[in-house]
């Protein structure tokens, strides 16, 4: 057997390991404690821990690094979240009167999970994924992620897939941290495109003319559209698949131009790019002659591929999400953070599971003598902490942990900024931050 | 030139300094004593007004020609400020001051009354917001110019040449109407925090946080900070109220003003326990809405609903009278049938049933959702059930599902025009005088649970009696002892017979 195939019974031994040697702690709490330049930012977070047989407990939260620590190395969670951050100390609210204490801040946060997409993926369904399917994470990212920074000028984007069968993204940056509820739902709506549940049938309409943001995500699902859609899904293929598309096409231009009622795609055609360029050649030909209001091929194309968010969770600020580096313990894999420059090669099925990573650890030490040399003089990391990087190091969660390291960087050099400023070290310019109702 | 003179007499004159627009952003409290009797009038009639505009709001849509008509005519009836193109003689004359006042004086007031809890805020707010609109919308634009100026709001202008270079993504942001005017017409560049309605429907261009916006759209940014400085200051008002309900004069009127605005919540629990689980199924054919009759269809064949469904389900069910334990007993046998089992329902969702009804959490018992609450928040997605089906499903669906409960194709014809006119609730009306064989059902439909109660007394009752009762007071007000003042206690009977038609 391989130490790759995960027993969700052995997660009780393994979790215990896991936090002791591999969770990257001095990372989490640099992300988490933003540089120190809000006081108490980490003290007054929420975390949230899910024990064996779904005990929840809420409204966690630590003063230090150190007890953070101490206490997920005597809980072992199964799942660990993170919500708001507090106006006092989470683990305290039952003793401020009722009222005051209120979820301040939070990341700007979304959760994409493929479930929802269950009505235009014919390969898996429910919380099943296969690498078919997941082109449709790949191309949420590539959407959501371009119209957070270019639209709304976020810069400091963390993306973690989930462990299962999606994906999150945190928006990190200050001005994101601080928005109200209401904008946060804005913007969730902003980028929601595809309205309607069970009844509805035709999902997305688009206005005339098409807004630039949607213009932008057109081009990144033209992109994967032939390959993911026409073949990995085949969405032209078998006639049940092939009504489902034709349910979306406007009446006149399914029967248009002949006198059958024989719809256009059932003629002997079977190429699928082919069936395809037969409708596109509708619509550019209904386009021509009609001024404008048909976009239906467009439509269709965002209605099997554009992301689909659960707004809710983006919504509220006291909502709470999935930590990286949680265990999902149904999977076993670890919620790690995705490289965006190597996105197309991410693979949730190469995602370390913690059996893998805790017996990547009993192997025999190769190389060991020249890590230790390195730049670990300074005194204030202890051998414990020293120790554990070069545990994690030797696992493929290694290369995750850099993703993390990398991110923190960028998220630094703003937190000075930042500082710099709190300091009086060059004039500021404060935008007001409203709590609007 | 008549400048110089102008500004001599304004400044003669304080009163017209205080009202130079017939529009008003509220910055200043009015400083005057006035009488008790005034203080009565003013609320009562800007109550009055803002029950119109949101009753106008609910049936017709907000901008269109007979919205602004019914507004227009409240206006006159209860002599508020609403031309803004008066001569200037004019403006001096008793009557435009004295609308100008008691725009201003009733405003104060009723913030008054409803800045107490959280609800009573937003429905305060939502009100006055749409009445700025309307108010603002009839400015010329000069007039927006001075009247911007005047209360010191101040935008950013795009310079020529970034609007130069944007001109195509600004043309393709311009929405349906607005037409591309991009050259010749003024733009602003606001943060996209202060103009979140053209952020949330896409109208206008994005880039960098701050949105584009046309000198046309500018009102939903002054309308975004007149909202804000509105919810700021009901804030401040509501810290410093115990000092004024220390007043024995105030307190009663203001208590009263503020029960009487949503008329009835649906949460009284007279009627709790009063249906068995086995009358569930007969009911949900004959009284439940469109929307209850579907999420109980889609529960009992996918022994399923989602947390949005079970929601808006779950507390309709409540508002009909399920107690505690039935309304356990009855989600969790139609779970069970399904992939949930026993253990797996005790935990997951036991909870939030408990939670609903006040035994779980911070223990509010919560109101069944109103028909705004079901269309405006949270529209259904991907596996949901929950939402308005006149306004959450595909025509064509929609007429499938009136075709199979039996609606007269002549009756679907109409329910399908009012949803294409987007009058969702009364499309719901509409659907429930069909199947229940009324001409006109004589009540106006705002939550799910009173069509249930107004069904069940057109079923109970045989139609024609039933109708003719006076309709039920909300126990609440009716239990309050009269107040000690006469007028007072007749000004309440009149404002409650009003909400009783509203």
């Amino acid at each position: 057997m391989t130490s790759a195939d995960y027993e969700p019974a052995s997660l009780p031994d393994l979790l215990p390991l896991y936090y002791r040697r591999l969770f990257p702690f001095s990372q989490y709490y640099r992300w988490l404690n933003y540089g120190g330049v809000q006081k108490n930012y980490f003290q007054h977070r929420e975390f949230s821990f899910t024990l064996k047989d779904d005990i929840y407990v809420r409204y966690q939260s630590f003063n230090t690094q150190n007890e953070l620590e101490k206490e997920m190395q005597k809980m072992n969670p199964y799942k660990i979240d993170i919500g708001a951050v507090y106006s006092h100390r989470p683990n305290q609210h039952n003793t401020v009167k009722s009222g005051t204490f209120q979820a301040l801040e939070k990341e700007l946060v979304f959760d994409i999970d493929m479930t929802d997409y269950d009505d235009v993926r014919s390969c898996c369904s429910a919380a099943d994924i296969c690498p078919k399917c997941w082109t449709l994470m790949t191309i949420a990212i590539r959407i959501l992620d371009r119209a957070l920074r270019e639209d709304f000028g976020f810069r400091h984007l963390l993306w973690v897939y989930s462990g299962r069968r999606g994906v999150h993204c945190w928006v990190c940056d200050e001005a994101a941290r601080k928005l109200s509820v209401a904008a946060r739902s804005a913007i969730a709506e902003y980028l929601s495109l595809v309205k309607g549940g069970d009844e509805t049938v035709r999902k997305v309409v688009l206005s005339d003319p098409i807004h630039p943001s949607i213009r932008d995500a057109l081009k990144v699902v033209e992109r994967y559209f032939p390959q993911y859609a026409l073949h990995d899904q085949a969405v032209l293929g078998l006639k049940e698949s092939v009504d489902k598309v034709l349910a979306l096409v406007p009446e006149d231009i399914l029967y248009g131009g002949t006198d059958s009622r024989e719809p256009l795609l059932y003629s002997s055609e079977k190429n699928p790019e082919k069936r395809w360029g037969l409708l596109r050649g509708c619509a550019t030909t209904k386009q021509g002659t009609l001024k404008k209001g048909q976009h239906f091929e467009k439509e269709i194309m965002l209605q099997y591929c554009y992301p689909r968010l659960d707004v809710n969770v983006s919504k509220g600020v006291n909502h709470l999400l999935k930590s990286p580096f949680s265990v999902h313990p149904k999977t076993g894999r670890i919620s790690v953070p995705i490289d965006l420059r190597q996105l197309d090669k991410f693979d949730p099925f190469d995602v370390p599971t913690i059996s893998l990573i805790c017996a990547e650890l009993d192997r025999p030490r190769v190389g060991e003598e020249e890590e230790q040399v390195p730049k670990e003089k300074d005194s204030d990391i202890d051998a414990a902490e020293r120790r554990r990087i070069r545990d994690y190091k030797r696992t493929s969660l290694a290369k995750y942990v850099k993703v993390l390291d990398q991110f923190l960087d960028g998220v630094a050099l703003s937190n000075r900024g930042e500082l710099l400023k709190k300091s009086g070290g060059f004039e500021t310019k404060m935008k007001p931050c409203f709590y609007n109702y | 030139m008549q400048f110089p003179v102008r500004q001599r007499r304004l400044i003669a004159n304080p009163k017209t300094e205080l009202y130079v627009h017939f529009l008003q952003f509220y910055g200043q409290p009015p400083l005057e004593n006035i009488s008790l009797s005034e203080f009565e009038t003013f609320a009562v009639d800007r109550l009055k007004l803002l029950k119109t505009v949101e009753n106008s709001g609910v049936s017709q849509v907000k901008g269109s020609e007979p919205y602004q008509k019914k507004l227009d005519k409240e206006f006159s009836n209860l002599n508020f400020p609403n031309k803004p193109d008066i001569k200037e003689e004019d403006k001096d004359g008793p009557n435009e001051y004295e609308k100008r006042r008691k725009d201003h004086i009733s405003h104060f007031i009723l913030r008054l009354a409803y800045c107490q809890t959280e609800d009573l805020r937003r429905w305060f707010i939502q009100q006055e917001v749409d009445l700025f609109r309307h108010r603002f919308n009839r400015l010329t634009s000069v007039q927006k110019s001075s009247f911007l100026k005047h209360n010191n709001l101040h935008y950013e202008t795009v310079g020529l040449v970034e609007k130069t270079a944007l001109t195509d993504k600004l043309v393709q942001s311009s929405y349906a109407g607005s037409g591309s005017k991009v050259d010749t017409q003024d733009y602003y560049k606001v943060p996209f925090q202060d103009a979140l309605d053209l952020v949330r429907n896409r109208k206008a261009y994005l880039k960098a946080g701050y949105v584009y916006i046309p000198q046309q759209d500018i009102v939903i940014t002054v309308l975004n900070d007149f909202r804000t400085q509105l919810s700021k200051a009901l804030a401040l008002t509501a810290r410093s109220l115990p000092t004024v309900l220390s007043d024995e004069r105030l307190q009663p009127l203001l208590s009263h003003l503020s029960h009487a605005y949503v008329g009835q919540d649906y949460s009284i629990q007279k009627n709790m326990g009063k249906i068995s689980l086995e009358q569930i199924d007969p009911l949900s054919g004959k009284s439940f809405p469109l929307c209850m009759r579907g999420l109980h269809q889609a529960l009992r064949e996918n022994h399923h609903l989602r947390h949005g469904g079970r929601m808006q389900y779950g507390l309709f069910l409540k508002g009909i009278g399920l107690t505690l334990e039935q309304a356990l007993q009855f989600w969790r046998s139609e779970f069970t049938k399904g992939k949930v089992d026993m253990d797996k329902f005790d935990k997951q969702y036991a909870y939030s049933i408990r939670h609903n009804f006040g035994k779980e959490g911070k223990r509010t018992d919560y109101t069944p959702y109103s028909c705004l609450k079901v269309i405006l928040s949270n529209a259904p997605s991907q596996g949901d059930h929950h939402g308005c089906p006149f306004r959450h499903s595909d025509a064509e669906l929609l007429k499938q599902k009136l075709q199979s409960y039996k609606v007269s194709p002549s009756g679907i014809a109409q329910i399908l025009d009012l949803v294409k006119g987007m009058h969702y609730q009364l499309a719901c009306q509409k659907y429930f005088e069909l199947t229940h064989n009324i001409e006109d059902s004589g009540f106006s439909l705002n939550h799910p649970n009173q069509y249930f109660l107004e069904s069940q007394r057109v079923l109970g009752g045989g139609g024609k009696e039933a109708k003719a009762e006076p309709p039920q007071r909300a126990p609440d007000v009716a239990a309050k002892p009269p107040l000690d003042p006469p007028a007072l206690a007749e000004m309440a009977e009149d404002l409650d017979a009003y909400f009783q038609d509203g």
